[in-house]
């Protein structure tokens, strides 16, 4: 006999008794570790994107919507290609490359798809009057970024998921996205027919978790002539050298070109930023929650088992309990509450995150044991409180009670 | 043993005081077996709980071993109960959700006993009140005489010198009751001190001194009641 031996019998005796307390505190747990494994892997979501496009600014007609960086240029409206030659003829401090894109809707055997059309970087450089723009010359003074050759691996066609661009591209080539690729049941070297016109898969790009999977590219040129589109872009992506150069780039460009819309990644993900924030101010409520309605049913629970016991309790005092040790039983029951609606909650929270968090952030959520540990720490020490008071009842209890008939 | 000095005890009612027990001197020698009778409402369950060191006097003292009892702490009264003094309920008060051995191991664990020990011990005093087949019975599963005798086992646990008892008879059928009696004879014989609060008339006439109440005061000690004593 111990004094868990004694907490563990009553409770396995009188289940029911507790549920309502369990059940309250593990669904607190379970809304609170389920949001803050969305937040927290969407706040990483968005730190991947912006370590990754950090350089990157986006140039877009004025009335485009910015929800997506990646899909912001698929918004039907478009910009004139030659504010392609305009941004190259300013010679702007901190320019590294420039990526001109046209989305167009197309088809593969009847299912539609979004077609993208690209300019590989060699026609850059083999326009001899953009050479002599020498846009690549115009080093950022004080570059923070770590200056390296390209690798093999920067000039194959599957770069274009990191570096945002692609360094050849013919024009009866596409490069399928891997979901694109998968649906639609592509291999590097089959031949599609996308807008009336035959193309060759040249590349399947690696899966990055963005719009760009479910695309296909192909030359910007090509997709103008057959879309009919003229020569216009839907964006243009320009990407800095470094973070301080696309700061400086900003205005510059908007200057540049005061018919369009010029932001940085950092302002595409601004909604996403302010989404998680309120979901982290979700989740500080759903601990008040947690702690109002958790530890009311927590009380409620252990004062009403206080009543209940109280012949017990006045029989244990009588055999020598002592009024600490009173108090502990009840202590140590609410400790178990906690701990079995927290552990229950916690393991909910998890699945409910994981579940839904690709479907409705788009997100893929991994456990966060810490988070986890966090919220099971949380519903201990909210009962643990809540039970404070009916324990110490417990203790003060007149044990002359265990004299009287029931 | 117990010495009381000018207790008195008060309770309010409706915002009166009213005096519920009132004694001048009482004392309970070392092996004494001493029955508290009265009619209802005569305070004898009072005088049992200030004995028990469970319910203090508004004014005296109450020794227990020449400790008074209601100066010392709240823990070291809860020590001088679980070292000292046993008790037996007239409902037993057996935890419903623990078995016969386990509600036997209770004090024991109090007493801070490792739960090896606890459990040899307790089969042991079951096996004493003749119930070693129904030591993983819970309290429900037992008949009320069997109940009363866990209760009883459990009251030993720790070998208290003192059996403070209230109306220890009082749920029984007569064959339960004559064991029960039977037991506290032998208790008794042991050498240890016993105080039985009852109604039941022929519990009281098998004590050694017959201690009278009406309305909270001592009105007689009947000395000739007593059938056993140490010596026989």
């Amino acid at each position: 006999m111990r004094l868990r031996t004694i907490v563990w019998k009553e409770l396995r005796e009188r289940p029911t008794a507790m549920f309502t307390g369990v059940l309250a505190v593990m669904l607190g747990v379970t809304a609170l570790v389920a949001l803050r494994h969305v937040t927290v892997f969407s706040e990483r979501e968005v730190g991947r994107q912006l370590n990754q496009l950090g350089a990157n600014i986006l140039i877009v007609p004025k009335g485009a919507s910015l929800q997506d960086y990646y899909s912001a240029d698929n918004n039907g409206q478009t910009l004139p290609e030659e504010h392609v030659d305009e941004i190259l003829l300013a010679t702007l401090t901190g320019v590294e490359k420039l990526s001109p894109k046209l989305c167009v809707p197309a088809d593969i055997d009847g299912q539609p798809i979004t077609l993208t059309g690209i300019l590989p970087q060699s026609e850059f450089e083999a326009k001899a009057a953009w050479q002599t723009a020498s846009m690549f010359k115009q080093p950022h003074v004080g570059c923070q970024r770590a200056h390296s050759p390209p690798t093999a691996e920067d000039r194959s066609p599957a770069a274009l998921a990191t570096q945002r661009t692609i360094e050849q591209l013919n024009h009866q080539d596409v490069v399928f996205g891997a979901e694109a690729a998968a649906r639609h049941d592509v291999h590097v070297g089959d031949h599609v027919t996308l807008l009336g016109a035959p193309f060759e898969v040249l590349a399947i790009l690696p899966e990055t978790g963005t719009a760009d999977d479910s695309r296909v590219f192909a030359h910007l040129h090509r997709v103008q002539d057959l879309s009919d589109a003229g020569s216009v872009v839907s964006a243009i992506e320009v990407l800095g050298c470094c973070e301080d150069a696309a700061g400086d780039l900003v205005p510059q460009l908007a200057k540049l070109l005061p018919d369009s819309r010029v932001v940085t990644i950092s302002q595409v993900v601004e909604t996403q930023v302010n989404v998680n924030r309120l979901m982290s101010g979700v989740s500080i409520l759903v601990l008040v929650v947690l702690v109002l309605v958790g530890g009311a049913s927590v009380l409620s629970t252990i004062a009403s088992n206080v009543r209940e016991r109280r012949r017990e309790i006045g029989t244990l005092v009588a055999l020598g309990a002592t009024p600490r040790l009173v108090s502990l039983l009840f202590l140590l029951k609410a400790t178990w509450l906690g701990a079995i609606g927290g552990l229950g909650g916690a393991a909910l929270g998890v699945g409910v995150a994981m579940w839904l968090g690709p479907r409705w952030a788009g997100i893929s959520v991994l456990p966060l044991y810490d988070v986890a540990a966090m919220a099971v720490g949380a519903a201990i020490g909210v009962t643990l409180l809540a039970a404070y008071w009916p324990a110490r009842q417990a203790a003060r209890l007149d044990p002359c009670i265990c004299f009287r008939e029931v | 043993m117990f010495r009381l000095q000018d207790v008195t005890k008060t309770y309010h009612r409706r915002g009166e005081q009213v005096v519920a027990f009132q004694a001048a001197s009482l004392e309970i020698a070392a092996g004494d077996y001493l029955a508290i009778v009265g009619s209802s409402g005569s305070c004898k369950t009072t005088l049992l709980s200030m004995l028990g060191g469970m319910l203090s006097p508004d004014a005296g003292r109450v020794w227990v071993d020449n400790r008074s009892i209601y100066e010392c702490s709240v823990p070291q009264r809860a020590a001088i109960r679980r070292d000292k003094l046993g008790f037996v309920f007239q409902t037993f008060n057996l935890v419903p959700y623990m078995s016969a051995v386990e509600n036997v191991q209770v004090p024991l664990y109090l007493a801070g006993i490792a739960p090896a020990v606890q459990r040899q011990r307790a089969a042991e005093l079951l096996e004493r009140v003749g119930l070693e087949d129904r030591l993983h019975h819970k309290p429900s599963e037992l008949s009320v005489g069997q109940q009363q005798r866990v209760a009883l086992a459990r009251t030993l646990a720790n070998s208290p010198p003192v059996i403070l008892a209230d109306e220890p008879t009082g749920n029984l059928d007569p064959q339960s009751r004559e064991r029960v009696l039977e037991f506290f004879a032998e208790l008794h014989r042991e050498g240890r001190t016993i105080v039985v609060v009852t109604h039941d008339a022929v519990a009281a006439n098998d004590a050694c001194r017959k201690l009278t109440l009406s309305d909270g005061v001592i009105v007689g000690v009947d000395t000739d009641a007593h059938k056993r004593t140490v010596a026989a």
